[in-house]
């Protein structure tokens, strides 16, 4: 154990990373917490059940088998890896050189796990840049997939493949220092084994080396982790508590609107006792929500959760019967049109906003917008899309990190419904069809029973 | 209902005929299909006739909740007031709806959907369709409704129906948990569709035909189909031959019915209901 002046350096810059990303996530956080209050306690087991299944085990990865699989090597990497972190850290802080090698065996398996991983995630990062680029799967396209999400995207590959990099110059170098002074480096190396040669010879030069390797690991990771929350590469983290918080009731059940039913059985029973409107914490009466959403706030927290969780991977409008159409929805431009609201109404200080770069870009008829109304709805969400979506699910089955468009989009619609009145007027006929004759068609009560007029029954 | 009620007796089950079932031509047969079944093994039923109204789904799904509510609310006092428990339906929307978006409104019913309802009667062996009767041999195909798979996980009993049938049942290329919607949930069964470049039952219809016909050549025409997806392809049929696409949804039912009008094909395919399949198989649809 030496302490030097890298220490305090290292010290210093380690405290800023985390401070820095500890920051950013209280805003976050702040964020999340401006939507509409819901009590998602209860139901621990049957929950942390769905995260480690969905999670941390990545079940619904697997319906698509070719990106499930070069996802899995990126993630038990990224696992492992940080195992490596951890010995960094130790390293860093105490001076210490492979402060973990006590661990013998353990330690070479660790470390030669590591490094085949750490090939592996190249092959599979180089794998996901060419299906991205090259190939352009068509769910990495789309008006809502603008300047930013692409770039985004590529970014994230490149860090990874840059992060490798620099683990095998430190791991190279060391072994060959190693080996020209004779003395066993504790460890496996399967992979830098291969790279000594492409190394100087110089002893001088290979401390640099590995010096640079090891600095560039550690200050690309502190990068990295404040590069997050800007990103949608933020999923690392929040798909773990939004699959917690997703929810556990069959996917066709909506939720019920409380205010609504006290107001319906009001009418229906005089002498129904409407529970007190709920006041601020000074006993003021709370300003009046509105039915369903128009904003971001009117939204539940966990919509917004979802809105930060999402990893812009497209499954949901890859099966969207709307989008397949040619229709304007996308239920994946849902959720990101709410993480850009969200930014730009609590204006999040994240460390750049690149969130809300090229908005104007994304929207394929950008006059469609209101931009005096600069709300969710009508600002960056347009009626047409929200009238667009058949309720089917299909997205919500899709998400790998359960994501719910579906409830925002059925928010926005009440919405349109409750408070502008503005349903497509085939709909209002519907509504009235059911208001006068009980039924979405207009058929007269009376004639309800007539289906029997005609039934023949084969006798026993 | 109300007859039965005035006589003291009590149903086994209260059959939802729902608005389709009532009002829609087509879906009426279906309704009288099910019926036929129903008085064929000897279940003790009731429907409430006039006294029905819509469970408040359509405008649920369009965003008035205000409608749905007064419709539930109203829907819940005629099943109290009859003292309902069990409550059947052919309609995947009366369904979920009552099932589970009524219990928040104070009305808990064990609700069944008929394909799950006619699973189990098959299984109690009263009903058993012999050799699968008239549809041995022909090939079918199951469309699976959105709020009876994904909505509420009923992916299996429609199947189990079918098979009794002996035919040569065939999957989509999207089915179960990925099936591809029928374009009329959500209200869309009331409006135009938004501009787009194909109505989604044409897309769903021509998938249909695809499995029938075992032409995989015109997967490659549809839109969402990933090509090299896994799963077998059914052997090629000329098209001259029958086939069935089965539903379980009135919505399902148009939309597929009108999907195969637009291909021209009501000549040789036919989209029927499961209670039709096994009212006819049984030789009830006299
Ligand atoms: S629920 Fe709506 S948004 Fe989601 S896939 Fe279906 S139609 Fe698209
Ligand atoms: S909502 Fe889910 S499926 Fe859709 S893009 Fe985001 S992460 Fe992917």
């Amino acid at each position: 154990m030496h302490f030097s002046i890298q220490n305090i350096l290292f010290l210093l810059v380690a405290a800023a990373g985390f401070g820095l990303f500890a920051w950013q996530v209280r805003k976050i956080r702040a964020n999340i917490l401006v939507g509409r209050d819901r009590d998602m306690s209860g139901n621990v087991s049957e929950r942390l059940n769905k995260t480690l299944l969905v999670a941390l085990g990545q079940q619904k990865m697997f319906k698509r088998i070719t990106p499930a699989l070069l996802h899995l090597i990126v993630y038990v990497g990224f696992i492992v890896i940080n195992i490596e972190v951890v010995e960094i850290l130790i390293d860093g802080i105490f001076g210490t050189h492979r402060a973990l090698s006590f661990l013998g065996p353990l330690y070479s398996a660790l470390v030669g796990t590591n490094e085949v991983l750490g090939a592996l995630v190249i092959l599979a990062v180089a794998a996901f840049w060419w299906r991205r680029n090259v190939k352009k799967v068509r769910r990495f396209t789309g008006p809502e997939l603008r300047m930013w999400p692409r770039l985004d995207a590529n970014i994230i590959l490149y860090v990874e493949v840059i992060l490798m990099v620099a683990l095998f110059t430190m791991n190279a170098a060391d072994l060959k220092l190693h080996q020209i002074e004779g003395v066993d480096l504790p460890g496996a190396f399967p992979i830098s084994s291969l790279l000594t040669g492409l190394l100087p010879d110089n002893a001088a030069a290979l401390e640099i080396l590995e010096r640079v390797g090891w600095w560039a690991h550690i200050v690309g990771i502190l990068c990295f982790l404040n590069y997050l929350p800007s990103s949608k590469h933020f999923h690392i983290i929040l798909a773990f508590p939004n699959v917690y918080y997703s929810r556990l009731v069959p996917q066709g059940q909506f939720s019920n609107v409380d205010s609504i039913t006290h107001e319906v059985k009001a009418m229906m029973d005089p002498s129904y006792q409407v529970p007190a409107p709920a006041t601020n914490p000074d006993g003021s009466a709370m300003a009046p929500t509105p039915f369903g959403a128009k904003d971001v706030n009117d939204l539940a927290w966990t919509n917004l959760l979802n809105a930060y969780s999402c990893t812009e991977c497209g499954r949901c409008t890859s099966v969207c019967p709307a989008n397949i159409t040619g229709k304007l929805l996308s239920p994946r431009k849902i959720i990101m049109d709410t993480r850009d609201r969200m930014e730009e109404k609590y204006n999040s200080p994240l460390i750049f906003q690149p969130n809300l770069y090229g908005t104007e870009a994304k929207h394929a008829e950008p006059e469609v917008l209101d931009k005096e109304n600069h709300t969710l709805l009508r600002g960056y969400v347009t009626p047409e899309e929200l009238w667009a979506c058949t309720t089917c699910n299909a997205c919500v089955e899709a998400c790998p990190v359960n994501i719910n468009p579906l409830e925002s989009i059925v928010e926005m619609r009440r919405f349109l419904v409750l408070e502008e009145s503005a349903a497509p007027n085939s709909l209002n006929v519907m509504f009235s069809n059911i208001e006068n004759n009980g039924a979405p068609w207009a058929f007269s009560p009376s004639d309800r029973f007539n289906w029997a007029d005609e039934l023949y029954v084969a006798a026993k | 209902m109300s007859n039965l009620a005035a006589a003291g007796e009590e149903p086994e089950i209260l059959f939802w005929v729902g608005c389709a079932g009532a009002f829609d031509d087509r879906y009426k047969r279906v309704t009288r299909a099910f019926v036929r079944i129903l008085e064929h093994v000897g279940v003790k039923y009731a429907v409430l006739g006039m006294e029905e109204t819509c469970t408040g789904d359509p405008a649920k799904r369009a965003g008035n909740e205000f409608l749905f509510q007064m419709q539930a609310m109203q829907n819940i006092t005629t099943f109290e007031g009859y003292g309902i428990k069990k409550i059947v339906t052919a309609c995947p929307h009366c369904f979920n709806t009552i099932k589970n978006e009524y219990p928040a409104l104070g009305g808990n019913y064990e609700v069944i959907h008929h394909s799950t309802f006619l699973q189990q009667l098959i299984n109690e062996g009263r009903v058993g369709v012999a050799g699968g009767g008239e549809f041995k041999g022909q090939r079918i195909t199951f469309h699976d409704s959105c709020y009876l798979g994904r909505a509420n996980n009923i992916y299996e009993a429609p199947r189990d129906v079918l098979a009794t049938l002996d035919a040569d049942l065939v999957e989509m290329k999207r089915s179960k948990a990925n099936g591809l919607c029928c374009g009329a949930g959500g209200a869309q069964m009331w409006k135009e569709p938004e501009p787009g470049k194909k109505d989604i039952n044409v897309e769903r219809t021509e998938e249909a035909l695809a499995a029938l016909d075992g032409n995989a050549a015109a997967l490659d025409g549809l839109l969402g189909v990933e090509s090299g997806n896994a799963g077998a392809t059914p052997a090629p049929r000329n098209g001259q031959q029958r086939s069935i696409i089965a539903v379980s949804c009135p919505f399902c039912m148009t939309m597929m019915s009108d999907g195969v009008k637009n291909k021209e094909r009501e000549n040789n395919v036919q989209v029927f209901d499961l209670a039709e399949l096994i009212a006819t198989a049984e030789g009830l649809n006299a």
